[in-house]
């Protein structure tokens, strides 16, 4: 009581008085903080807007990369060479099935899944999220499909899933030409990188390796798709927001016949060799098969360290693409007919011009003599029959008068010693020796005697069959140069512009059915051109040309036994290189010579003579016996026989079903006057 | 006085016999539909949680109205044994608590659980006004110190639980009865060097790592962005990304692709933020601002000195919630365990907080008493 007593006395206005200003002071405290809350919300969500909506949004939206599907590749008859093929694997999510391990169990009984397999599921389940698919099997066979198909009711949250990858139905045929795709790796990641393509390729796995696929493999890839979606903190998606579909690579339609390829194939089985074969009308490569090849398909799906080893240690590599790269071949004497034209054009030589060969050449005050391959000679010699008998000594001779330098000037032109500009990266240049080439890469200075070697197509002289088959081209065409392709037209799916069509529609009666939206167009593959090889006379083309006509056509000439009964009239030259190096008056004895020592088979051809439609460049290694003549040139027969079939060409020079009598009259005709 | 109580009687309306001051009502009915909408929203649109926070609403309502038929000088007359009950209840918390999360706040009633610490952001208001609302105004020095004492052992026993914020918002109600009693300047300035001096001591030897951690966060959240530094970078970019209008009521990316955590409680301000932009953030500060007015409005015309003390002390301290919630969820300040008060889903903060508001609705609308 005494205490209310004590209260009662308080100065209770002035303590209320105390307690509305300090009351007050507090208000202006309580307003001063909410402005400073409402500031600091100001500031985030009006200043700073754009930055946190663009946060939230990458928080929430993730832009999912669609790989396009890659371009197809055809021949030129639109057989399929590299396809893409659904590969199929059986994938589980796991927050969809309801008892994990007895459906693991079962499904892998169903489909005979082996226990390591699901063993390793078992594993990867845990560092795995549960909405995200778990391969249990890749690369199902089709039974396996089926098989599971029939009984997919019984296992929610198992499915199968497709998976498109490229496959080369040809295998071996085509891996030289169209080559193969692989993953991609960490030297073309940052490849891709450097061109500024990542994006592109955020969902590809694979990229060409070799060849075509490697060559065109922007062409080919097409352009990224994106999914937009939207996904929660887990990652999971809860809805499409967007979808730009790919667009899918171009399809290829080559200029490569896959029959001619097989014939290739077939005629240098068991052999170790190349065919190029060209059409030189434009340039589009026909065939180019180089043997022994090796299955591209085993690298589209990674391929097996044994399996690797196998290629890489066979003793017949072939992994090396004969027909463009490797060390190449010495022509030997199928680069005669060109050394001819050379001393035409240079007017060393005319057709009239005889040597006398003796079976020998020796140069004046040099003990070293040079054999002719038959070694009684063949007596007197003028340029067609040099060509028809492969006459060394006439070229001993005419190279020497020519010299290196004028040599190499001429066969520069045809392209020796140069990268012809074939679509494929594997090409090598080969090599056309020179007094420059020779300073440059022996430090050594150039020898006469090496001319000679020079003039019958051996010393360091080395040309890739397609360089042979280009020449050969160049020859045919009278020194037009068109460069060898393999690419002969590029299609593609094009959106058509509905407006465009609106307008085109007005003019024809509308039939009622909406038009496609898209088509394919297809573009040919444009034909690059040389600077042409223009001679001082242009019969001179025709010269050379007539000798090459006559050593297949010619009885008893170098190729004639070759295309006896062909309906078409073909004409080319033999070749048979040295590989090993004889001894003066060594002779060559292919039985007695260890294998990897023996001469090389070479042959070039053309056909029609008239008109020529192709073009055949054939290379056959370490030969048992005979030269080009009885090895190469017989692969070019079939090579032609095939292009030609059944065809009949009507030709001035050679009547199409009788064409011995017709051959010689010719001959008998042209030839008077040289002999 | 006698006169005024009369004429007080004579016009007395319904809603003061029921003893409710209906300005107040209407600020704490808006706060709790805004509450109800958005815990739906932040819950997943789960309406069992909606159910369950109308619930606890319902509840909260009737200990505010039940609260606000004891007549306010009830509290000072049992403040004395009340504050030594709850201080031995904290005690006992220290000895025989149930440990959730890391802290030891619960007691096991058998039927139910039971958090003193709950209880004692009432009783030490109610026990710091009656000790200094004995003597005149302004409080003398020693009283002051006094007083101190009586709200640093509750402060520091709850602190060692540990809960900060509970700890925290316990000592400020105590500090602000002193405040109102009108302690002078001078000794205002001197105690905030004093903390001022305090903090190092504070960092290198009181505080807790995971505290410690708190506060490193708060001062650069991106240095850690998906372990410590999480929260805080979600909630901003919730806050931020709702703009001016906000992305609308369910429509939040943040908070229903879940990538904001704690978002139905402590973080549900960043919630609101994102779906309804700043226009839904101003008129959210402003019925708050109102419930602080019209609280300060009631202590300023309470009767009796204990009674303004209370009042004003108990609007203040709702205040600091708000103050303290929405400045972490911002990035103000560090991450501390404080909810938006009568919006954050739970029952416990918001059957005390409404406890709070019926006891300055009985200081509003109690007859006018002679002391």
């Amino acid at each position: 009581m005494r205490k209310n007593k004590r209260v009662v006395i308080r100065n209770h206005s002035a303590e209320a008085n105390l307690f509305a200003r300090r009351a007050f002071i507090a208000f202006l405290g309580v307003c001063t903080l909410i402005l400073i809350l409402f500031n600091n919300i100001y500031e985030l969500e009006i200043s700073s807007y754009e930055k946190y909506q663009t946060r939230s949004n990458s928080n929430r939206i993730k832009l999912l990369p669609v790989a396009p599907n890659r371009g197809l590749i055809y021949d030129r008859n639109n057989v399929l060479l590299a396809e893409n093929k659904a590969i199929y694997s059986i994938e589980i999510i796991p927050e969809q099935v309801k008892d994990l391990e007895k459906t693991i169990t079962e499904v892998s009984e169903l489909l005979d899944i082996s226990k390591e397999k699901q063993e390793k599921l078992f594993k990867s389940l845990r560092s795995k999220r549960r909405f995200k698919p778990i391969e249990l099997q890749s690369r199902l066979s089709e039974q396996q499909v089926a098989m599971f198909s029939v009984n997919q009711h019984k296992f929610p949250g198992v499915f199968i899933d497709a998976r498109l990858k490229r496959y080369y139905p040809f295998a071996d045929l085509t891996t030289h030409s169209i080559g193969y795709v692989a993953r991609i790796n960490g030297h073309d990641a940052i490849m891709l990188e450097e061109q500024n393509k990542t994006e592109n390729y955020a969902a590809t796995r694979n990229i060409g390796k070799l060849g075509l696929e490697k060559y065109y493999q922007d062409i080919l890839h097409g352009t990224v798709g994106h999914q937009e979606v939207e996904v929660n903190n887990q990652g999971r998606i809860i809805r499409t927001l967007d979808f730009t579909p790919p667009i899918p690579g171009k399809d290829l339609t080559l200029t490569l016949d896959i029959e001619l390829q097989m014939i290739a194939k077939r005629a240098l089985s068991g052999k170790r060799g190349a065919v190029v074969a060209i059409d030189p009308r434009d340039g589009g490569v026909l065939a180019m098969y180089s043997n022994p090849s090796y299955n591209g398909n085993l690298f589209v799906h990674g391929i097996s360290t044994r399996d690797y080893k196998n290629i890489l240690s066979s003793r017949n590599r072939p992994l090396i693409n004969r027909t463009v790269s490797g060390s190449g071949y010495p022509p030997a004497s199928t680069i005669k007919p060109l050394l001819a034209l050379t001393g035409l054009e240079e007017g060393i030589i005319t057709p009239e011009t005889e040597i006398y060969d003796p079976g020998f050449y020796q140069l004046k005050g040099v003990e070293n003599k040079r054999r002719d391959w038959k070694k009684w000679g063949h007596g007197k010699v003028n340029l067609t029959k040099s060509l028809e008998q492969s006459c060394n000594v006439y070229y001993y001779d005419l190279a020497y008068k020519l010299g290196i330098t004028r040599i190499a000037r001429m066969m520069e032109k045809f392209g020796f010693g140069e990268h012809t500009g074939i679509d494929i990266y594997e090409e090598s240049r080969g090599i056309m020796p020179s007094v420059e080439w020779k300073r440059a890469r022996k430090n050594r200075p150039w020898y006469t005697g090496e001319t000679l070697s020079v003039g019958i197509g051996q010393s360091y002289w080395s040309v890739t069959p397609l360089q042979l088959a280009q020449a050969v081209s160049i020859l045919v065409n009278k020194g037009q140069i068109k460069v060898p392709h393999l690419l002969k037209a590029t299609t593609e799916v094009i959106a058509v512009d509905q407006s465009a069509t609106d307008s085109d529609n007005t003019n024809e009666p509308q039939t009622g059915e909406q038009l496609p939206q898209q088509k394919l167009v297809t573009k040919a593959h444009p034909i690059d051109e040389k600077r042409p090889i223009v001679l001082k006379d242009a019969k001179y083309w025709d010269i050379v040309l007539d000798g090459m006509h006559n050593t297949v056509q010619k009885p008893g000439a170098t190729a004639h036994k070759a295309f006896i009964g062909s309906k078409y009239d073909a004409a080319g030259k033999t070749g048979s290189a040295q590989t090993a190096n004889l001894a003066q008056d060594q002779e060559y004895d292919a039985e007695a010579t260890q294998e990897s020592q023996r001469d090389n088979a070479m042959f070039v051809a053309f056909a029609p003579f008239e008109h020529p439609e192709i073009v055949v460049a054939v290379a056959i290694e370490n030969v048992a016996k005979g030269g080009g003549g009885s090895n190469a040139a017989p692969v070019a027969r079939q090579m032609m026989d095939q292009y030609f079939g059944d065809r009949v060409i009507v030709s001035k020079t050679k009547h199409p079903l009788h064409d011995n009598t017709y051959g010689e009259q010719y001959l008998e005709n042209n030839t008077t006057g040289n002999n | 006085m006698r006169s005024t109580g009369h004429d007080q009687q004579k016009t007395r309306t319904l809603w003061q016999k029921l003893h409710i001051d209906l300005p107040l009502l209407a600020g704490i009915l808006i706060l709790m539909t805004l509450g109800l909408c958005i815990v739906y929203s932040a819950g997943g649109q789960s309406v069992d949680m909606a159910i369950k926070q109308a619930r606890n609403m319902g509840i909260a309502l009737f200990v505010m109205f039940a609260i606000a038929q004891i007549p306010p000088l009830v509290y000072r007359k049992w403040a004395v044994p009340v504050f030594i009950i709850g201080i031995l209840l904290l005690v006992s918390v220290m000895f025989f608590g149930q440990v959730i999360n890391g802290s030891r706040r619960w007691l096991n009633l058998g039927v139910a659980m039971f958090q003193p610490s709950e209880v004692m952001k009432l009783i030490v208001p109610i026990a710091v006004a009656w000790y200094v609302s004995q003597f005149d105004l302004p409080t003398k020095l020693v009283h002051i110190i006094a007083a101190f004492i009586l709200l640093l052992i509750p402060t520091l026993l709850i602190a060692k639980q540990p809960d900060l914020g509970t700890s925290l918002l316990i000592a400020s109600s105590g500090i602000f009865v002193i405040f109102l009693a009108g302690a002078s300047w001078k000794l205002i300035g001197g105690c905030a060097i004093l903390a001022s001096a305090f903090a190092p001591i504070l960092w290198l030897f009181l505080m807790k790592d995971y505290q410690k951690q708190r506060v490193l966060t708060f001062l650069n959240p991106e240095q850690d962005p998906l372990g410590s530094g999480y929260h805080i970078i979600q909630s901003k970019i919730a806050i931020g990304s709702g703009g001016l209008h906000g992305k609308g009521w369910l429509q939040g990316t943040q908070s229903q692709l879940e990538f904001l955590p704690e978002r139905h409680t402590d973080f549900i301000f960043a919630v609101f933020s994102e779906e309804f932009g700043l226009m839904g953030v101003t008129l959210l500060l402003l019925v708050y601002l109102a419930i602080v007015m019209r609280g300060l409005w009631i202590a300023s015309n309470a009767q009796h000195a204990f009674t303004k003390l209370l009042a004003g002390s108990l609007t203040l301290t709702f205040f600091v919630y708000v103050f303290v919630n929405i400045g972490m969820v911002s990035g103000l300040l560090p991450v501390v365990g404080v909810p938006l008060p009568l919006v954050s889903y739970g029952g416990t903060s918001m059957v005390t907080l409404m406890a709070g508001f019926g006891i300055i609705m009985a200081i509003s609308t109690h007859r006018r008493f002679i002391m």
